[in-house]
């Protein structure tokens, strides 16, 4: 489709007026989707979705439209041609803005990966077969992604991916289950088999009588899945230039009391490392990494574009939202984490967070899945769900004691509108006096 | 794009030896104004167009989403949802015979008095210039923005049993807020609908308050920020219709999905504590609470007249003087579980596939004033607009915050409050419904962002309901 693209924005170009820029956008997805329940397959198909998105800026205004390509050159170079001249009679009585932004250096560049997805109907063999007698729920979703930018001022970005991503659960009975994912850019049987043996070992475990803890305070270890969720929220303002400069960010004691973290919390925002393309929406290509926390204290920002010239900064992102978060590692080995913590909660997984105090970054959510009450360094039951109610200035400030030594690579399942190519890579993190309430 | 049109091209190309096949096409058009602090942000349309095919053969079914409405499009979408009827006939977990079948064919439009286009978009830029005035009233305002939209979908189903079922659909979405800001303490107070939605024109801008209430959400936001953290303790809990919203939503509505109840949710939303064997008989709250799934108020966000696997729609009481009867599960869900349901199988939009998903779900208005429900409490708090909320994922534990807060004494409103949450278990807490509001406070919300499914979907419902009292609940608020 690249050279379709090419050709749509090469002809959507040479009609434009003196002084126009305009700014477009590509986006396609071939992805197959199956969704298992039981271990039997629920729902399943297949969904194609190619989008054209259109900015046209001139004289300081700027107007956008998008919409789904057919496939078809002509018809869609005429769907185009259409909205550009709607745009352009719209622009006649805009005001000016002063926050455009766009590149005008011109830097190309092309990303294609390879493909090496194996044939969807084998990988849904191999998952009933090894998960057979057990209750596997949870959806596997594969394909390609392709990205693409193009201006007029010459500037061309491709960036064409194929990815698996298999999130899925075994439950032993009504709530307890072992949460699990695979995902990446080449399925491997034998690790799949080996999450399977896992969660066929761990799930005895699960059958025995729930404990019920009291609300309170209690030692907990925090797996990377379970950081990541606390991040899912906290990625939402924590880090953007506009929750910044607005007084609106979860950690506005940071900025404006001086408070820190733990000297043990580094977070980098690494493009580098990440699957997203290294191009923004507006041609800028992002900087390698970016320094948001440095030894428990607050660095630097994400700037979009338009933040970043409304504030003075440079634009270092495509969206004020973490898409390759990376935390640095601790010390805590992984045969040392049950006997670290002691007696306490072992939090494979969180779940629904959402801020009870946003001034003091204080979150509530639940915990989920198999999560294990510990005692002396054994695992004894499953925990009865409970919620909490805590302030990262304490779990990742001064009530953390350790964070593990390895880190876990996490690639997000998400598929609102489209799949996400979001990732982090997240050590556990053990943690003294964290509180229940209910 | 006609999508009358696109179908006729289909059915040129589908194999006629298909058993059943069914074709849903959309068009989605959202068109977006939004001011910032003053400046108008860059003015946007954008439009979603596709297929969704379902093919049921043979012992399979299996589905596949094309935005190519042309022959070449429909001809490899079809080949893609035969590919994987291949692999569902081995393995499906629903028979391929149990697949609804809709029998009534039919139409329904958005009733619309004032359309958008009746005010030009210089108006419109103009009202929320005067809007963002409005909300700029103090140097600790740091951030306001005044947003309208339109969207418009148009949606299309067919069958190959000839059922024809055309629905198009008007949204108005507007709203705003202002930040107010002191040292390190914000406050958000947004007004005129935000994170709201209504079905209609631009007629229903004042059911919002759009654009009156903007000085006041500005001057509630510094009081906010000046104002006592929210009392602690057991005590009255008032709620308006804002919050009852979120209330409905997360611990009747999501419980009573019948996908959930079936375990498809298990590993993403989660599962639920009703099961199948509590209707009919469970006592979900008290005698004052009668819920209905109702998608015949013209101007709730989820009012239509069939649902996307075909099934018309009509008032059903799901909960009826707090008794639990049937629950929110679709034709397939239905015929899955062999319990009654309701017409509230949708996809957000033509990629995703229909499940089962609360559309209009209401509490039904009782007998109080909302001067009568305040002079009830002795000792609570009125809590107004969602602005946190989680729950597990039985959907039974639950804390949610909201934007504002006022203490009641004796019988009468008194401070504002910032950061006024509450937490309690949903099957205890509908059991403390105490007094339930009448007509007068009888207001439609809903919101456009409810998530859930397997891949995820995103998607409008619609909640109206009275204010309503309950007691004796675990209030307390920030730091």
């Amino acid at each position: 489709m690249e050279n379709d693209f090419r050709d749509l924005s090469t002809k959507l170009f040479s009609q434009l007026q003196a002084n126009e820029v305009l700014l477009i956008n590509y986006e396609e997805e071939k992805s197959d989707f199956s969704r298992f329940n039981h271990n039997r397959i629920r729902q399943a198909g297949f969904v194609h979705q190619q989008y054209l998105k259109l900015d046209l800026i001139n004289n300081k205004r700027q107007c956008s439209a998008s919409f789904n390509l057919s496939g078809e050159l002509e018809s869609d170079l005429s769907q185009a041609q259409s909205l550009l001249n709607n745009l352009r009679s719209q622009l006649s009585y805009l005001p000016e803005d002063p926050f455009i932004h766009y590149a005008t250096d011109i830097n190309n560049s092309s990303f294609y990966g390879e493909n090496h997805l194996p044939s969807t109907e084998k990988t849904i063999t191999q998952i009933i077969e090894n998960a057979e007698g057990l209750d596997l729920v949870g959806i596997l979703a594969s394909g390609e992604i392709s990205q693409g930018f193009a201006n007029s001022l010459g500037q061309f970005n491709w960036h064409t991916d194929y990815s698996f991503n298999f999130d899925w659960s075994i439950y032993q009975n009504s709530d307890k289950a072992i949460k699990q994912n695979y995902a990446g850019k080449q399925w491997n049987t034998e690790t799949f088999q080996e999450k399977i043996s896992f969660a066929q070992q761990t799930l005895p475990i699960l059958s025995l009588e729930s404990k019920t803890v009291s609300p309170g305070k209690y030692r907990v270890f925090l797996s990377p899945s379970a950081l990541h969720e606390l991040f899912e929220l906290l990625n939402w303002g924590g880090f953007g230039l506009k929750s910044h400069r607005t007084a609106q960010t979860p950690l506005i004691k940071m900025i404006k009391d001086g408070v820190n973290l733990s000297d043990k919390i580094s977070l980098t925002e690494s493009h580098k490392t990440g699957l997203t393309p290294n191009f923004t929406q507006q041609g800028f290509i992002k900087p390698s990494e970016i320094q948001l926390i440095n030894n428990g204290r607050y660095k630097d920002c994400l700037n979009n574009h338009r933040s970043a010239k409304e504030y003075g900064e440079s634009t270092n992102c495509n969206i004020e939202h973490p898409q390759s978060l990376l935390m640095n590692a601790g010390s805590l080995a992984q045969n040392e984490i049950l006997d670290t913590l002691d007696t306490g909660v072992y939090i494979s997984n969180l779940w629904y967070c959402n801020y009870s105090d946003r001034n003091n970054c204080r979150i509530t959510g639940m915990t989920r899945f198999a999560c294990l009450w510990v005692e002396n360094g054994k695992p004894i039951a499953p925990l009865g769900v409970m919620r909490f109610d805590e302030s990262i200035y304490h779990i990742l400030g001064d009530n953390l004691i350790a964070l593990t030594k390895d880190r876990e690579e996490i690639l997000s399942s998400s598929t609102y509108e489209k799949r996400s190519e979001a990732s982090a890579r997240l050590p556990g993190a053990l943690v003294e006096d964290f509180t229940f309430t209910l | 794009m006609n999508l009358s049109n696109a179908a006729t091209l289909f059915k040129q190309v589908v194999p006629s030896s298909i058993d059943y096949w069914t074709l849903r096409l959309s068009v989605d058009t959202v068109e977006s104004l939004d001011v910032r602090e003053n400046i108008l942000q860059p003015p946007s349309i954008k439009q979603s167009c596709g297929a969704h095919i379902t093919v049921v053969h043979s012992g399979g079914i299996a589905y596949a989403a094309t935005s190519q409405l042309t022959t070449a499009g429909f001809t490899q979408a079809i080949d893609q949802a035969l590919r994987w009827l291949e692999i569902t006939k081995q393995h499906s977990l629903v028979r391929a015979e149990d697949y609804p079948r809709p029998k009534k064919s039919g139409s329904y439009q958005t009733p619309v008095v004032e359309a958008w286009n009746n005010s030009t978009a210089n108006d419109k830029i103009s009202l929320l210039h005067a809007i963002n005035k409005d909300l700029n009233i103090s140097d600790a305002i740091v951030d306001y923005q005044a947003t309208l939209s339109r969207r418009e979908t148009e949606s299309l189903i067919v069958s190959s049993d000839d059922i024809h079922i055309e629905q198009q659909f008007h949204f108005i979405v507007p709203g705003f807020y202002a930040v107010a800001n002191k040292g390190s303490q914000t406050q958000m107070r947004t007004g005129g609908g935000w994170s709201s939605a209504r079905q209609g024109g631009l007629e229903q801008l004042a059911s919002f308050n759009f654009p009156t209430s903007a000085q006041q959400t500005a001057e509630e936001a510094l009081a906010l920020v000046d104002a006592a953290e929210c009392p602690t303790g057991k005590m009255s809990l008032l709620l308006l219709p804002s919050q009852m919203m979120l209330q409905i939503h997360e611990s009747i509505g999501h419980p009573l999905e019948l996908d959930r109840i079936l375990g498809d949710e298990r590993n993403y939303a989660g599962t639920s504590f009703v099961t199948e064997d509590m209707f009919g008989h469970y006592q979900y709250g008290s005698e004052l609470l009668n819920v209905s799934s109702n998608a015949s108020i013209p101007e709730e966000m989820a009012s239509f007249a069939f649902d996307d696997e075909g099934t018309p729609a009509e008032k059903t009481y799901l909960i009826r003087h707090g008794k639990l009867e049937r629950p929110l599960g679709g034709a397939s869900s239905q015929t899955r579980t062999h319990l009654p349901g309701v017409a509230n199988a949708r996809a957000c939009d033509w990629n995703r596939p229909a499940m089962d998903r609360m559309a209009n779900l209401n509490v039904e208005p009782g007998d109080k004033s909302l001067e009568q429900l305040i002079s009830s409490i002795e000792n609570g708090v009125l809590m107004d607009t969602n602005k946190s909320w989680s729950i597990d994922d039985s959907r039974n534990k639950f804390q949610f915050g909201c934007e504002f807060g006022r203490v009641i004494r004796n019988g009468e409103l008194k401070e504002i409050v910032r950061n006024p949450n509450y937490r309690g278990i949903s099957a205890n807490f509908w059991r403390n419904l105490t007094s339930v509001g009448n007509d007068s406070t009888f207001e439609v919300w809903g919101t456009p962002y409810c998530g859930k499914g397997e891949p995820n979907q995103m998607i409008h419902v619609g909640h109206a309901s009275p204010a309503c009292v309950f007691s004796n609940i675990e209030i307390f608020g920030g730091a």
